[in-house]
C-alpha cells in the first residue's frame, strides 16, 4: 500500500539530496529554538511524563482496575486519601465499584492517546496523500478534491462525528473513523497549499528533469519537503482528537464500558458528582486538561519555530 | 450571476442528498429496534407484526425510497419510543434550544467584544494578555468539563444556580418559553455560560484583530488629531468598523452553537434537541436521530448557501471566476 510508505518518509528527515546535507543543523537550531521558551519545554516535559506514564500504566498502576478481583465494593465512592480494608492507599479516591481512581485514570489515559494517537496518524497520512495527489493533479481532480474538503470543514466536527457514530454504533474503532474522516480534511488543505509552492522549486524540476517515475517524485521528493505544516496541523490535532473522543465518549456515543477512556470516566463520576463526590469526575477531567494543555504549548512553540515567516 | 446561482443551489441539493443517503443507510444498518420496542419475552410473530408495522420487513432500498419520498413531503417518520412524527418530536424541543443558543450567542458578544476591544487597545500589556490566555482555554479546553466545573462550582459547592433542567415555563403564543420566569432564567444562566464560553474565543479574537487593525487606519489618526476624546474614537468610530465582520461571522456560528448544544444540554440535562438526539441514539429511536440530523444537515447547507450568494452578490471576483 502506497499510503503505509509515505509515513516514515514524512517522518523522518527530508529524503531529496539538496536539502539533506544540510538538515542535522537545522533540526539541532530547531530543537533549540523550542528549548528557548521555558512554557514549551514544561509542555514537552509533560507530555513525555504523561506517554510514559499511559505506556507504563499496568506496571505503575495500583491495581488493574478491570480485574473484578481486585475491587470491592465495600471501597466504594472513597475520597482520596483514603485507605482500604485491606491498608492500600487510594490516593485520588475510589468510584462507585471501589475502584481505584489513579488506576482507572492511568488506563484511561491509555485509551484516549490510542485512540487519538492512531487517528492523528492515519488522518495525518491520509490527508497528506490527498494533498499532495491533488496539489500534482491540479485541474479537475484538485478542484473536486478540495471542495470535498471544504464541504466537510463546513460542518462542525462534532456534528460529522455524531452522524458517523449514530451511523456505526459505539466501538474504539468506529470512533477511530470518525475522528480519522473529521480530521483528513485539515492536513489536505494544509500539504496541498504547500505542495503547490514546493512543486515549482528547483530540486523538483531536477526530479523531473531525471525522469524519476511519478510516484517517487511525489512521494520521495516532494511530500516530504511538505513535511513541516503536517507537523504542526497533526499536533494541534492530536489535542482537538483527544478532546473530541472525550467529549463523545462523555455524551455515551464514543469508546464501550468495557474499555473506558478519559471521557468515559467522566460521565461516568457525573451522576456522583452532584451528590458531592467530586473525585470520580475531577481527577479524570485534570488529567484531560493536562494533557491537552501540554499538548497545545508544544504544539504552539512548534508552529512558531518550524513556520520560517515567524523564526527570529 | 444565475448560472452560478443555479450551480451553487444544485451543490446544495447534492449535498443534502449524499447527507440523507448516508445518514439513512448509516443509521439504519445499526442494532434492531424491534429489540428495544418488543417485551423480551415476545414471540417471533409479535416481533414480526411489530416489524411490519413499522415498515421494517421490507428491503433497505424499498424502505429508503418510501423514507426519501416522504421526507419530500415533510414527513420523516414516527418515532418509535414517543410514537408521534419524529418532526413534530423535535420541533417541540426546538424552543428550548434556540432559548439557550440565542441567550449564549449574545452573552458571548456582549463579553467578548468588550473584552476583544480591550485587548486589541493593549495588546502587550497584562490585562490583554491574560484576556488572550484565558480565550486559548476557554476554545482549547473541552466544552463538557467546563460546564461539569461550571456544575460543581456555582451548583454543588456555591448553590447559587440549579444544575439542570429547565425550570418553570410559562406558554407564549403556544411556545414554552423560560425566559419570562425568574426559574426559568435561574436554570438558564449555566447552561447559556457553558455554551458562550464556547463562542467567546471567537469573538474576542475577531475584536481584537479588528481593533488592532482598525487604530492604523487613517480615520482613527484623523479622529485624534481632531482632538476627539479616545472613548469617543474606540467607542464610536472604532467599534462600528470592527461590528460587521463580528456580527458576520457570529451569525454563522448560530448553526454551530445549535449542533454544539448537544453536549452542553447533556451536561445540564437541558430538555432541548441535542439531548433528544442523544437519547434517541441510545434507544434506537432511529426516525428521530434521522430527523434531527437531515433537519441540522439542511440548516448548515442553507446557511452555507446563503454567505456564498451574499458574498457572490458583493463580490464580483467570486461570480467570474466561478461562472468560468
Amino acid at each position: 500500500m502506497s499510503t503505509g510508505e509515505t509515513l516514515p518518509a514524512a517522518g523522518g528527515p527530508p529524503a531529496a539530496r539538496p536539502v539533506a546535507a544540510a538538515a542535522e543543523p537545522v533540526w539541532r537550531a530547531h530543537v533549540r529554538a523550542f528549548l528557548r521558551s521555558p512554557g514549551a519545554a514544561l509542555g514537552l516535559a509533560a507530555l513525555v511524563l504523561t506517554v510514559l506514564a499511559a505506556c507504563l500504566a499496568p506496571w505503575i498502576a495500583p491495581q488493574d482496575p478491570y480485574d473484578l478481583a481486585n475491587l470491592d465494593v465495600m471501597d466504594g465512592t472513597l475520597p482520596p486519601g483514603s485507605r482500604s480494608v485491606s491498608g492500600m492507599l487510594y490516593a485520588l479516591g475510589t468510584d462507585a465499584q471501589g475502584r481505584d481512581m489513579l488506576s482507572a485514570i492511568l488506563y484511561g489515559l491509555r485509551v484516549s492517546l490510542v485512540v487519538s494517537l492512531s487517528a492523528t496518524l492515519v488522518a495525518a497520512t491520509l490527508g497528506s496523500t490527498i494533498g499532495v495527489l491533488a496539489a500534482n493533479a491540479g485541474g479537475r481532480v484538485d478542484a473536486v478534491l478540495m471542495r470535498l474538503a471544504d464541504l466537510q470543514l463546513s460542518f462542525p466536527a462534532i456534528l460529522i462525528a455524531l452522524v458517523l457514530l449514530a451511523a456505526f454504533g459505539r466501538g474504539v474503532d468506529k470512533v477511530v473513523i470518525a475522528l480519522i474522516a473529521v480530521q483528513w480534511a485539515y492536513y489536505a488543505r494544509a500539504i496541498r497549499a504547500t505542495a503547490l509552492v514546493e512543486r515549482r522549486r528547483e530540486y523538483m524540476e531536477a526530479a523531473r528533469a531525471l525522469a524519476l517515475p511519478r510516484r517517487s517524485l511525489i512521494f520521495r521528493h516532494l511530500l516530504p519537503n511538505c513535511s513541516a505544516p503536517v507537523i504542526v496541523v497533526a499536533t494541534m490535532q492530536v489535542a482537538h482528537a483527544i478532546a473530541l473522543e472525550a467529549t463523545l465518549s462523555f455524551l455515551g456515543v464514543g469508546v464501550p464500558v468495557t474499555e473506558p477512556s478519559l471521557g468515559l470516566l467522566i460521565k461516568n463520576g457525573y451522576d456522583y458528582l452532584l451528590s458531592g463526590k467530586y473525585w470520580i469526575s475531577t481527577f479524570p477531567g485534570l488529567a484531560l486538561v493536562a494533557v491537552i494543555v501540554a499538548i497545545n504549548l508544544v504544539g504552539d512553540r512548534l508552529r512558531d519555530v518550524l513556520n520560517p515567516r515567524f523564526s527570529d | 450571476m444565475l448560472t452560478y446561482l443555479i450551480q451553487r443551489f444544485g451543490q446544495a441539493l447534492v449535498t443534502v442528498a449524499a447527507m440523507a443517503t448516508l445518514v439513512f443507510v448509516g443509521v439504519y444498518a445499526i442494532a434492531d429496534p424491534i429489540d428495544m420496542l418488543a417485551a423480551p419475552d415476545a414471540t417471533p410473530d409479535e416481533r414480526a407484526a411489530i416489524g411490519a408495522q413499522l415498515g421494517l420487513d421490507r428491503s433497505l432500498p424499498v424502505q429508503f425510497g418510501t423514507f426519501a419520498w416522504r421526507a419530500l413531503h415533510g414527513d420523516l417518520g414516527r418515532s418509535f419510543v414517543y410514537n408521534e412524527p419524529a418532526l413534530s418530536v423535535i420541533l417541540q424541543r426546538l424552543p428550548a434550544t434556540l432559548e439557550l443558543a440565542l441567550t449564549a450567542l449574545v452573552l458571548a458578544v456582549a463579553v467578548g467584544l468588550p473584552l476583544g476591544l480591550w485587548a486589541g487597545l493593549k495588546p502587550s500589556s497584562g490585562s490583554g494578555r491574560t484576556i488572550m490566555t484565558g480565550s486559548i482555554l476557554a476554545f482549547s479546553l473541552p466544552n463538557f468539563w467546563q460546564g461539569l466545573m461550571l456544575v460543581l462550582v456555582f451548583a454543588v459547592t456555591l448553590g447559587w444556580f440549579p444544575a439542570g433542567g429547565r425550570g418553570e415555563t410559562v406558554n407564549v403564543l403556544g411556545i414554552e418559553t423560560g425566559l419570562l420566569t425568574l426559574d426559568g432564567l435561574r436554570h438558564l444562566v449555566l447552561p447559556a455560560v457553558n455554551l458562550a464560553l464556547f463562542k467567546l474565543a471567537v469573538v474576542i479574537r475577531l475584536a481584537r484583530a479588528g481593533t488592532r487593525e482598525a487604530m492604523l487606519q487613517d480615520y482613527v489618526r484623523f479622529a485624534r488629531a481632531k482632538g476627539l476624546s479616545p472613548a469617543r474614537i474606540v467607542g464610536v468610530h472604532v467599534l462600528k468598523n470592527i461590528l460587521l465582520p463580528v456580527v458576520t461571522v457570529i451569525g454563522l456560528e448560530l448553526g454551530s452553537m445549535i449542533a454544539f448544544a448537544v453536549v452542553t444540554e447533556t451536561v445540564f440535562a437541558w430538555p432541548g434537541i441535542g439531548k433528544l438526539l442523544i437519547d434517541s441514539i441510545n434507544r434506537l429511536d432511529r426516525p428521530v436521530i434521522v430527523a434531527y440530523l437531515m433537519l441540522t444537515v439542511c440548516l448548515f447547507v442553507a446557511i452555507n448557501l446563503i454567505v456564498d450568494l451574499i458574498y457572490a452578490a458583493l463580490d464580483p471576483r467570486v461570480r467570474l471566476s466561478e461562472a468560468a
